[in-house]
């Protein structure tokens, strides 16, 4: 039987909530709900939440195909759906039930938290979030609607820019080194080490740094050196690439924490709806739906899951550990909330699982590692069977950014031809050489000069080549 | 920390579908790209099935977005939900290993297939296919026209007619022109006049002073219409096969490829277009299509049958006179040698009746060597309707098919003779 709802019940509860959340501590932006019908959360999903965002036949792609498989009822469509912003914007469903409400609304205040608290989310600028993704939206209409440059013109810089978007530091923690501080630290290497006995020693040869190198230490943030270093670009491709640039950085940390965040907003809003005092049959469907979400996906990773898992395990080893893990790790210092909230401000996905994706986890959530051979996917590594440990770093390379290849600049002027060296950090898995050719394509049309790709394929050391005569693999 | 409700309002919701032009530019992206796959989606099987408005699932290339990812090898993990699993177990199969999968691939970290697939219908296709050739229209047989009645349509102005038909515009013009031709004086206050009245109107002045200058009836200007008979003319394709043994599934199949597209070519050039199986061994009969492709027959061959019992259906139904025919035959080129010349003969009466005769013979590369070819022996037949092409592969389709038709285009003139 459906509960019939309107706004303001949506409100009553929604201040209950709030009153719960404040109480467990949680610490939110301002929060604005907005109910939307189903196309206009494939038209959000499509623009990833954000009220403005420039056009690009990409989103409209990505919109006919999600909207195609929910027709078809091969996809159904999230519940909510929320941005890292302040005040946070959520979109909900108005066909839910009011139960898939609360529990949403539960759940979206969670998510909240996380975005203001976790230290990867700092550097976002949430508080000018939606006004600055407008002012890039306009900034590109205004591009496309110039008589001199076009539609025709911006598409083709943005095409290049999405496929490199992603090649950029991870890490905004770590800063960037300013040119000077590159060459202070060339310098420095170049020096002999300290040595006691330098008396009796042979004085080493001193081998000057070469400090006309561009870049003196390789760049990953492939996109801005190309806008920084291709002096043919005019200002508004120079433009172009820092919107996507920017983005790019904005939508990353939500990549690198989506299994803690996604288990963070679960376990609250199981715990809120648990604290709720709810009518009978709101709770019994809550019950249903919570287990549809933490439901296993076969054959993949589901953040819900994973997420909550990990997190219920961390509070239970803080809160009541076993003999055997006191005996271990000692007397936990802290309550399991205390240690939960910490955590949510410090971490990310891989150091988060790094830490606390246990062996007893990992059998519990039945994790394996498989690989594709000869056109079948096969398993390769199981909890019983094999090491857990090398399943743990097989998923820790795996999620968030780590599933991108880390590609950096070399050199500008590779063989002073011109050419733009990238080389890319080999950490045993092989880049898609189909897909590596494509994008190469994208780089040499930025650059606008040869681009060379340096990297392994099974162990060979491979050289793509990419000029105005196309690909080339000049091993 | 506060929160607000924005509740959900249908005519947002209406206005809201924001990605519209996103979604326009996608599709006309993936329009180019299947112009520039054609030559390989028109030879897909899937396509050939008839039915113009019937939407067909094609792959096609070059609408993805490419970024630097992992390949293939690459281990991954997941959860193994209720079942348990054991090393070395095969836990399904690997989509994306070049095979046009289902749909398009992820926008994520993974490699996906290298096409994506779209729906279009054969009339979307079909337009493409013969946008850019630039066909000029057919020869159509000139005193073969039927007059069809399309109602009436508008063909200039007169000065009499009912009311209906009447044009304020052009009376309205009219009437200022016989103005102007009356004086010069009314002239300037005819040309000042919107402006200068409204002044006068606003300053309280006496608008009235303007002279009145009322229509007359030769002012008046009225629409004519004539009755719209527009000359057509309705085309047949005669679809002639060997079935003999020696036509294996492929052979077959790229006629079929072939028929189609001829077909379709014809289907946009004329009202109506109709087709007409002939299957031929030793004997022909006429078909009906599903048995036309489908039916594997034995035997040998007697080309001539196939080409008398065509001419046979041609006099008796689609009689030259009111009819554009297009006919064509497929065959491996085998025939018995005892039946080349009547062959040869019948193919000559052919070209006369049709505006198009075309032979097409499908060979596998083995074959080349040896057997008698019946091209060989239709070299000789100088009709210029007369197109012979080769058929190896399935990438030959098109450019055959565009080979037979620019035979059709650089001979615009060409009359058959009765």
């Amino acid at each position: 039987m459906e509960r019939m709802y309107e706004t303001s019940d949506l409100e009553a509860w929604d201040e209950k909530i709030r009153e719960k959340v404040e109480a467990f501590g949680l610490t939110c932006y301002d929060q604005e709900f907005e109910i939307c019908d189903h196309t206009q959360m494939l038209g959000a999903m499509a623009y990833h939440g954000m009220p403005a965002h420039y056009p690009h036949w990409s989103y409209g792609k990505s919109f006919e195909r999600q909207s195609t498989l929910y027709n078809h009822g091969a996809a159904g469509l999230p519940y909510e759906m929320v941005i890292n912003a302040s005040p946070s914007l959520a979109y909900l469903m108005s066909q839910n039930s009011l139960c898939l409400q609360i529990l949403t609304i539960a759940h979206v205040y969670a998510h909240n938290d996380f975005f203001r608290n976790n230290v990867t989310f700092k550097y976002t600028k949430a508080g000018s979030v939606i006004p600055s993704f407008k002012a890039r939206a306009d900034r590109v209409r205004d591009y496309m609607e110039d008589p001199s440059i076009g539609i025709n013109k911006v598409e083709p810089v943005l095409d290049a820019a999405h496929a490199l978007s992603m090649q950029c530091s991870r890490n905004p923690a770590i800063r960037k080194l300013t040119q000077e501080e590159q060459r202070a630290r060339a310098l420095a290497a170049a020096q002999p080490p300290a040595d006691e006995y330098r008396k009796i020693h042979k004085r080493p040869e001193y081998v000057e740094p070469d400090l006309s190198r561009v870049p003196l230490e390789p760049d990953e943030d492939i996109l801005l050196f190309i806008r920084d270093h291709q002096p043919r670009l005019t200002d508004w491709e120079r433009d172009l690439l820092t919107i996507v640039h920017e983005e790019a950085q904005y939508f990353i940390p939500q990549m690198e924490t989506k299994i803690m965040n996604e288990g963070w907003a679960t376990y609250w809003h199981r715990e809120i709806m648990n604290s709720l005092d709810l009518p009978q049959d709101i709770y019994l469907e809550f019950l249903v739906r919570h287990n549809q979400v933490v439901q296993p996906i076969a054959g993949d990773i589901n953040p819900y899951h994973v997420g909550l898992k990990v997190w219920d395990d961390i509070k239970r080893r803080y809160d009541n550990p076993t003999n055997e893990e006191i005996e271990r790790d000692g007397k936990p210092e802290m309550t399991g909330h205390e240690m939960m909230f910490a955590l949510r401000e410090t971490d990310r996905d891989s150091s988060f699982l790094r830490r606390f994706l246990t062996e007893d986890l990992c059998g519990e959530l039945g994790l394996f590692e498989f690989q594709s051979q000869e056109g079948s996917l096969v398993v390769t590594e199981t909890v019983d069977e094999g090491d857990w440990k090398t399943i743990r770093e097989t998923l820790l390379r795996s999620v968030g950014t780590g599933s991108l290849p880390v590609i950096k600049v070399e050199d500008a002027d590779f063989e002073h031809s011109g050419t733009l060296l990238l080389s890319h950090v080999h950490d045993g898995r092989n880049l898609h050489p189909g897909y590596a050719e494509h994008s190469l394509a994208h780089v040499y049309r930025l650059w606008g000069r040869p681009v060379a790709l340096k990297t392994q394929q099974d162990g060979e050391d491979v050289f793509w080549y990419y000029d105005d005569e196309g690909f080339r693999d000049a091993a | 920390m506060s929160a607000v409700f924005r509740p959900y309002s249908a005519s947002d919701a209406l206005r809201s579908d924001r990605s519209a032009g996103d979604r326009l530019r996608h599709r006309q992206k993936i329009r180019e790209a299947l112009k520039e796959n054609i030559a390989e989606i028109v030879a897909e099987e899937a396509i050939l099935t008839r039915g113009s408005d019937r939407i067909v699932k094609v792959p096609i290339r070059g609408i993805k977005e490419y970024r630097f990812v992992f390949g293939e090898g690459s281990p991954r993990v997941a959860s193994s939900g209720d079942g348990e699993v054991q090393k070395g177990q095969v836990i399904g199969q690997d989509q994306q290993d070049g095979q046009p999968g289902n749909g398009p691939g992820p926008g994520g970290d993974r490699p996906g297939v290298d096409y994506y697939e779209t729906d279009v219908t054969i009339d979307e296709l079909v337009d493409l296919l013969f946008e850019d050739l630039q066909l000029p229209d057919m020869e159509r047989k000139r005193l073969r026209e039927i007059e069809v009645d399309h109602g009436t349509k508008r063909l200039g102005y007169r000065r009499s007619g009912i009311r209906v038909h009447l044009d304020k515009k052009r009376t309205l013009k009219s009437k200022i022109r016989r103005k102007v031709a009356t004086g010069p004086r009314e002239v300037r206050t005819e040309v000042a006049g919107e402006a200068s009245a409204r002044l006068k109107d606003q300053t309280g002045g006496a608008a009235s002073e303007e002279q009145r200058f009322p229509f007359h009836k030769e002012d008046l200007r009225y629409r004519r219409r004539v009755p719209d008979v527009r000359p057509e003319s309705n085309a047949v394709v005669v679809c002639i096969m060997d079935t003999s043994g020696s036509m294996d599934v492929m052979k077959k199949y790229l006629a079929r490829s072939f028929f189609f597209l001829l077909y379709q070519f014809v289907r946009t050039r004329y009202q109506t277009t109709e087709l007409v199986f002939v299957a031929h061994h030793t004997q022909a009969r006429e078909v009906g299509e599903e048995e036309f492709f489908s039916k594997g027959e034995s035997g040998g061959t007697i080309i001539s049958s196939g080409y008398r019992k065509a001419l046979e259906i041609i006099q008796d139904r689609y009689h030259p006179s009111l009819w554009n025919i297009y006919a064509f035959h497929c065959s491996d080129g085998e025939n018995f040698s005892s039946d080349n010349t009547e062959a040869f003969n019948a193919a000559k009466e052919l070209c006369d009746v049709c505006n198009l005769f075309g032979y097409g013979e499908i060979k596998s590369d083995a074959e080349y060597f040896g057997a008698t070819s019946m091209r060989k022996i239709f070299e000789r037949l100088d009709a210029e309707n007369f197109h012979a092409v080769v058929i190896d592969d399935r990438e030959d389709v098109w450019p055959s098919l565009k080979a037979v038709l620019s035979k059709e285009r650089t001979d615009p003139q060409q009359e058959t003779a009765d």
